[in-house]
């Protein structure tokens, strides 16, 4: 077990001298060159949540539908039928910087091991990122190779992406954000877990051979950028889509039967937490000899094989004497599989390593004694934004033009460029593509829509980080309330800066007390999630962002509420509450005036909940021709993206609107709360009546129809725009902006 | 009664859609072939689905012919049978010599996944035998090497024995440059052999078969390969 680490290289790989002396008491010793790259890892804040893991337990996690909820490796809720949704945010924020092919592709391989880890078969796929603006060729070429490499992982493994978002501030042009989001559908009574039992149990290693790629990524992730982060590349992955589609149908088929204890994902510190967690869990400890370990590269050594964070590899605990069954299937796949040790009672992680023990480490003294800090928190005294209202602000005087603007602005101009390079038709369920609110995939033979939708305005949580992660979450269950879906479970990403600094702590305590006040008035429980700390670059924090992904069920998929306008004729209402004209972090403040700042509008949690229940009724009802949430850019934008639908068809329409004052609020104000409704006029009598018993007021705003996008204010028209010129800039502006 | 075989390569990925498709627009039954396989007899036609076979290592369809199923498939086209490929599939079956040409990477470098429009261009395939030439159907793409080419006496060759079953269209019917995805020569979108029984196209007929996907033109291609299963 010789030699013993010191204190510098304790230092060096991340730890605090405080943390060091811990591991020594844990341990009755000092720990070998080995334990401390295991324990640096393990104990990294990406791996052991050390600065979140208190306030993370505010989150609502309970209801009657979860049947898993955070700890294992995705979280679980019953959607009826005898079927559990699975599913996952991670970040992938960091690698991405590094090298944005890969690292972003790799995160999309991570969060699908997540899931099928769990039974649970993949069937959509989100993605939310967040880059420096694109008129910097740097960020031009970030955003391009990371949507490349997303699209290139998820392509191959034949999973559809049905949703997302992307966004551009200065802030994250050192500091890009990649959120994975995947979802799959098990049996309800089949979810696999990753709890080692059964002392005597084989382990094996499967899929991919261990090369010394990524070693250390989860320290690497777990650190600020400097200007030497270019020199990291090693620690970024290299995904290979072809051997983890292999992989997912190895296990999938494997796990029809009843050959396996537990399943563990091997993600970040590989082998090292993927044995360490599973043997925690089930109360146990694990035995393994790295001289069974595959291997692409001769000459690793312990402290290599422990760490390296080599992609499509699986750690499987397999029930005694069923190993053949193991072995024929990944022989049909042409994957390596290899037994490489033994469940113990002990609880210690025991590692052999040519015929030496090379590291023996109590399994929970990586996992559950990780430590745990409740770091300062301190408010900025910037504290509280201003509010911001058209008075504030120059008054525009071509209301054309500014439409015209703001429909090609990187804030609001169709992400076509980017969704169309997602292959978002395989599997032949998409009933509702991306473009829209949310996206919604089938289960073929049951009547059942899954619907989904991953948000986030970093733009309005640093500005007021409660109000926005109250509105993250509000925005998201309205989103589904827009396809006519009810939310059944959240999961969550919050991208933060540096938590050693206060006013970041601040913030984070922040976002989750504004998250938890929503997602308890909203009912929806947390089903796990992910925090990605230190999004720090040069010194420069992000903008803090809180990623919300809520997964929704339509009970009758057909009767989903389209995201398009239908036909002529047909009225358009707002729904919800009138004076949503707050401008404060506001995409018109951004876009025209170029300013960020402001306070983003106060959440209404009970209006939230009244417009779900409304658009729900609207929706089973078939009341409804189509609904868009207001969101960013407000009823302006809303009206936009309604003329034009996925299948390359439009039609316009005329906005009727009155505005005693200035304008600009009643266009573009993004206060919470409202959706922009069309409904045929036969059904308007009876929609009005489902609004009236949902108490949620119903404003008519005009009508579907013509060859232009027309607003009329006061009764004159202030806005008439052409629907080729707008298509054009609407729907072709972003790939122009990415491409220039 | 006809007998549908869908092939399954290592990253192959819509084989369910295909399978799904066939059983629910045809009515017949329709059974996985694993790549394995050394074997196709009792079935009377084959599809070759989209994915990554063998994750397009080498090239899109490059390695797939080395597939053991391979063997089978070439003597089916050969007995006059139907063999059919689609998008990943019709790669494969040119890497095989069953179809012409070959596909370059998008002129735009980029996958490409949307609705596209079709016109019929000849109905003497597997695929458009109950499709009046001239006829637009609309459909989803979904792929990164859709960019057809042959040389310049080939192409003729194609064109005159009017082995192009389907050009990339606008909404009136037009083979412009704006319709074509990928960049394709003469915007080709599918082709046949000189035989009349191979036939395959980029676009996607295994994902608008039912209202709910958005379209059900695909189903007129596969109720051609129905019908001319029973020719």
């Amino acid at each position: 077990m010789k030699p013993v680490a010191t204190l510098e290289a304790a230092l060096a790989s991340g730890l605090s001298t405080e943390e060091f002396r811990q591991i020594g008491t844990l341990l009755g010793r000092p720990p070998n060159p080995t334990e401390l790259g295991m324990f640096s890892a393990m104990w990294s804040e990406h791996c052991s949540y050390k600065s979140s893991r208190r306030h993370l337990a505010r989150f609502p996690t309970e209801s009657p539908r979860v049947i898993e909820g955070p700890g294992e490796n995705a979280g679980a809720v019953d959607i009826g039928h005898g079927l559990a949704a699975v599913f996952k945010v991670e970040s992938h924020n960091h690698p991405t910087f590094i090298e944005p092919f890969q690292g972003a592709a790799t995160g999309v391989g991570g969060i699908l091991r997540d899931i099928f880890t769990m039974g649970a078969r993949p069937v959509a796929l989100m993605n939310s990122l967040r880059f420096g603006p694109l008129s910097v060729p740097k960020n031009r070429a970030l955003f391009t190779g990371a949507v490349a490499g997303i699209a290139n992982y998820g392509n191959s493994m034949g999973i559809p992406t049905v949703g997302g978002e992307v966004f551009f501030e200065d802030c994250y042009s050192l500091n890009p954000l990649v959120n994975a989001f995947a979802l799959g559908i098990a049996p309800a009574d089949r979810i696999f877990r990753a709890r080692a039992e059964a002392p005597g149990s084989p382990v094996w290693c499967v899929g991919s051979k261990t090369g010394r790629d990524g070693i250390h990524g989860a320290s690497m992730a777990s650190a600020a950028f400097d200007e030497e982060a270019e020199a990291k590349r090693p620690t970024v992955q290299v995904g290979d889509p072809f051997l983890e589609k292999l992989l997912m149908e190895a296990c999938l088929e494997l796990m029809q039967g009843d050959a396996l204890i537990a399943v563990q994902d091997m993600g970040a510190a590989g082998l090292t937490c993927s044995t360490s967690e599973v043997a925690s869990r089930g109360g146990a400890g694990v035995e393994i000899d790295l001289d069974r370990v595959a291997q692409r590269e001769t000459g690793m050594n312990a402290y290599e094989i422990m760490l390296s964070e080599s992609q499509e590899r699986m750690l499987l605990v397999v029930r005694s004497g069923r190993e053949a069954e193991v072995t024929r299937i990944f022989d049909k796949w042409d994957l390596d599989a290899a037994p490489i040790g033994r469940v113990s009672g002990d609880g210690l992680l025991r590692v052999r390593h040519q015929g030496q023990v090379a590291a023996e480490v109590p399994c929970r003294a990586l996992t559950d004694d990780a430590p745990a800090f409740d770091r300062p928190a301190a408010r900025p005294s910037w504290w509280p934004s201003p509010e911001i209202t058209a008075a504030d602000l120059p008054e525009p005087t071509d209301w054309n033009a500014v439409v015209r603007e703001l429909a090609g602005s990187p804030e609001l101009a169709s992400r076509r460029f980017v969704y169309e390079q997602y292959d978002h038709m395989v599997r032949s369920d998409t009933v509702v593509r991306p473009g829209g609110d949310a996206g919604v995939v089938r289960i073929k033979g049951k009547e059942l829509g899954i619907a989904m939708t991953l948000d986030g305005n970093g733009r309005y949580t640093a500005r007021d980080p409660r109000r926005g992660g109250a509105l993250a979450v509000a925005e998201a269950c309205r989103n589904l309330a827009a396809v006519g879906a009810t939310p059944v479970g959240a999961t969550n990403c919050l991208n933060f800066g540096n938590p050693e600094r206060p006013e970041i702590m601040w913030e984070f305590t922040e976002a989750i007390a504004g998250m938890t006040e929503a997602l308890e008035a909203l009912g929806v429980p947390i089903t796990g999630g992910n925090v990605s700390f230190y999004n720090e670059t040069e010194g420069a924090n992000i903008f803090p962002t809180p990623v919300v992904g809520v997964v929704g069920v339509l009970d009758d998929a057909t009767r989903r509420i389209p995201q398009h306008f239908a036909a002529t004729g047909d009225l358009l209402f707002l729904a919800g509450l009138e004076g949503g004209d707050a401008l404060g972090a506001s995409a018109f403040l951004k876009e025209h005036h170029g300013r960020t700042d402001g306070r983003p509008p106060k959440p209404d949690l009970e209006a939230e909940v009244r417009l779900g229940a409304f658009l729900h009724a609207a929706g089973a009802a078939g009341l409804a021709a189509s609904a868009r949430d207001l969101s960013e850019g407000g009823l302006a934008a809303a009206a936009i993206e309604s003329l034009f639908a996925p299948d390359g068809s439009r039609i316009g329409a005329g906005l009727e609107v009155e505005c005693a004052d200035r304008l600009e609020g009643t266009l573009f104000g993004e206060g919470p709360a409202r959706a922009l409704v069309s409904v045929r006029p036969g059904d308007a009598e009876a929609l009005a009546g489902l609004a009236a018993r949902e108490g949620v007021p119903l404003t008519n705003v005009g009508l579907v129809g013509g060859d232009a996008l027309r607003i009329r204010v006061n009764g004159s028209t202030s806005v008439s725009l052409d629907l080729d010129g707008l298509t054009d800039v609407f729907r072709n502006s972003l790939g122009r902006m990415a491409l220039a | 009664m006809a007998r549908f075989a869908v092939l399954v390569f290592p990253g192959t990925n819509c084989e369910g859609d295909v399978l799904h498709a066939i059983e629910a627009v045809t009515g017949q039954p329709a059974a996985l072939v694993w790549h394995k396989e050394g074997s196709l007899d009792g079935f009377d036609a084959a599809v070759v689905p989209g994915g990554f076979a063998h994750g397009d290592y080498l090239r899109a369809g490059g390695l797939a012919r080395f597939s053991p199923v391979m063997e089978p498939l070439i003597e089916m086209a050969e007995s006059g049978r139907a063999v059919v490929g689609i998008c990943n599939g019709f790669q494969i079956l040119q890497e095989a010599g069953l179809l012409p040409g070959a596909m370059l990477r998008n002129v735009s470098l980029s996958y490409v996944c949307r609705d596209v429009r079709l016109r019929v261009e000849a109905n003497s395939s597997p695929l458009t035998c109950g499709l009046a030439p001239g006829t637009t159907l609309r459909m989803p793409v979904g792929h990164a090497e859709g960019n057809f080419r042959a040389d310049d006496d080939v192409l003729e060759a194609l064109e005159a024995d009017e082995q192009v079953i389907f050009r990339y269209c606008d909404d009136g019917g037009e083979a412009s440059d704006a319709a074509n995805p990928n960049g394709s020569r003469n915007n080709i979108a599918g082709v046949r052999n000189a035989r009349g029984n191979v036939a395959a196209l980029m676009p996607h007929p295994d994902r608008a078969y039912e209202e709910a996907l958005g379209g059900v033109d695909g189903c007129r291609l596969f109720e051609s390969l129905h019908r001319f299963t029973e020719s």
